[in-house]
């Protein structure tokens, strides 16, 4: 861990040559956290309720997948510069140190500048929770602070995943922000608003529901209004796990196809 | 001894997709290295040579652990380059001309020292390598400066530094002198030809710059539509595609009757007769003899076999 985080020092000392645009962006980050949220209390507040939720209700699902997301975001989010160093061949040097490919990126991209939005989102689960009337016990308390990690995880294995798209297709270009971001948006609301295929496609095949909607759940003490059985709301861990494994075979197979550039 | 490289039947095919029709595609699979059987000892230096698109950096990049082979089998320092890359990399220093190992932002010194880390270098160690490179590479006037401030003659000499901080057993350099001045480009094969005559390190290296070849490589493979079409010396190239010295002489007059010696063929006159080039089959000596009893020689120059002459016949004989 040493070396990554040696690397990761020296990106942060090339990156402090320009300071003004670190603050700017995580001004930004920050910003973007708090206009999502805006937008849940702006849809609840015009609805009342929504798939069987409350505002309050809706927003703690809201604050648990946005933290699962932006702490994915923050850490492994830059992999998508993946296609990036694959157009440009750069991915050659990454190969050449005796290092791990995955983590060489990431610590060469991390971008404390992101964490606006993870720390905002982290601060909410709190708030949102008392919002809603959570009685807090001890393992609601540890759901409550497993939950965005879980999040964090699955999220991280999608953008892991979709980024190795470029390893066999480099004009990959948006494909993978339609899972990423789309993914973000479909866990910031109630499961229950969404319709048949497409529910049991991202909310079970890609495992978004659990980002937000199952933790949630747990915390508040309500059954699944959509009838799944009550163990169902305790897999996060293992859909996370489930994702990781899945996104590192998918990074393994993309990394061997990788057919560098001319030179 | 025992073989730092070896390679037995090595491809790399890559598929390309040609159009065909207005939206149909075919794809055709082109082998880039097609069979390419290579054994390297230790502390051997290799030339390996091959016209642009020959698969010379493609062979290279399998053997260092970047591209996964389609077929055949390679050992570099006893790993298999893709499944053991990161053991490899360990062993092995690589100088890929246009591809950079340093850090963009950061001084060159800090570049090293980061390399320490990663590599895993006892400092002492460290430090000795560096003292050598900084000395015998006059790296001192930019060790402070930033690397995208580095003129291209600099940031190579700080990436063959990179590349051998860690003391490897074989050094891979694709293209090391490709854009460099005069003045770079002899530094660095100063340097190069220096940590080849140590011997503790294997130096493979790709160029088209024939003064590479000639100073540096004492064994040349040539490689030509990803098959080796040639594998000796430079001699043994020579002598293969009958490649010959040549002496130019200019004359203050023309002659009557040109001067004639076995062994030497009259290859072209021009200046009307002011100048004359003959190719060789033997030594000069006879030659110039008698071109200088003719009494009417100015000058006279002996040039030796043009390695690009037969590099280009090479190309040609396809």
């Amino acid at each position: 861990m040493a070396e990554y985080y040696r690397l990761f020092l020296a990106q942060a000392r090339g990156q402090a040559q320009y300071r003004a645009s670190f603050w700017f962006d995580v001004a930004a980050s920050t910003g973007f956290g708090v206009i999502d949220l805006l937008g849940v209390l702006v849809v609840f507040h015009a609805s009342g309720s929504l798939g069987g939720f409350t505002q309050a209700e809706g927003l703690l699902i809201a604050a648990l997948a946005g933290a699962g997301f932006a702490l994915a975001d923050l850490v492994v989010g830059s992999v998508e510069r993946i296609r990036n160093y694959v157009r440009t061949g750069l991915f050659d040097a990454v190969l050449l140190r005796p290092l791990g490919a995955l983590g060489q990126l990431i610590a060469m991209d991390f971008a404390p500048r992101r964490a606006g939005r993870a720390v905002l989102c982290a601060a909410l689960i709190p708030v949102t929770a008392v919002g809603a009337g959570v009685q807090w016990t001890p393992v609601r308390l540890l759901v409550a602070v497993l939950a965005p990690l879980c999040g964090a995880v699955l999220f991280g294995a999608i953008f892991v995943a979709t980024a190795t798209v470029a390893f066999w297709w480099i004009d990959s270009g948006e494909f993978a922000n339609s899972f990423t971001y789309g993914g973000r948006d479909f866990s910031t609301w109630p499961a229950t608003i969404y319709g048949g295929v497409f529910r049991r496609v991202f909310a079970y095949g890609f495992g978004f529901a659990f980002a937000g909607y199952y933790p949630a759940l747990i915390l508040l003490g309500r059954p699944d209004p959509l009838g799944g059985p009550p163990w169902l709301a305790w897999l996060s861990p293992l859909v996370a796990a489930v994702a990781a494994v899945v996104a590192g075979l998918f990074w393994r197979r993309g990394v061997r196809q990788y057919r560098s550039t001319g030179s | 001894m025992s073989a730092v490289i070896e390679t037995r039947g090595l491809r790399k095919e890559f598929v390309v997709r040609k159009r065909a029709g207005r939206f149909r595609r075919t794809r055709h699979a082109i082998a880039a290295v097609d069979g390419v059987d290579l054994r390297v000892e230790a502390g051997e230096m290799l030339g390996y040579i091959g016209p642009n698109g020959a698969g010379k950096s493609t062979t290279l990049k399998m053997l260092t652990g970047v591209l996964h082979p389609s077929g055949g089998d390679v050992r570099v320092c006893g790993f298999e380059p893709v499944p053991q890359r990161v053991r490899l990399a360990r062993g092995i220093g690589v100088v890929f001309g246009q591809r950079s190992q340093l850090w963009w932002d950061l001084p060159l010194r800090e570049s090293f020292d980061l390399l320490r880390h990663i590599y895993r270098v006892p400092p002492s160690e460290h430090a000795a390598r560096l003292a050598r490179c900084r000395s015998m590479l006059e790296l001192d006037p930019f060790l402070d400066t930033p690397v995208r401030q580095l003129s291209l003659g600099q940031r190579m000499r700080g990436e063959i530094t990179a590349a051998l901080l860690h003391g490897p057993a074989v050094l891979f350099l694709d293209e090391p002198t490709i854009g460099l001045d005069v003045v770079s480009k002899q530094s660095v094969r100063a340097f190069l030809a220096e940590v080849g005559a140590r011997g503790d390190t294997t130096v493979v290296l790709t160029t088209h710059d024939l003064a590479d070849i000639q100073r540096l490589c004492e064994r040349l493979v040539v490689i030509d539509h990803g098959r080796v079409v040639h594998d000796g010396t430079l001699a043994a190239l020579h002598a293969r595609y009958g490649s010959r010295r040549r002496v130019v002489a200019d004359l203050d007059a023309p002659l009557d009757r040109p001067v004639a010696v076995p062994g030497a063929d009259l290859e072209s006159t021009e200046g009307g007769g002011a100048r004359l080039t003959y190719a060789l089959d033997q030594p000069p000596g006879a030659l110039i003899a008698a071109l200088a009893q003719t009494g009417v020689l100015r000058d006279v120059k002996i040039e030796e076999p043009d390695i690009e002459e037969v590099v280009a016949r090479l190309y040609k004989d396809r």
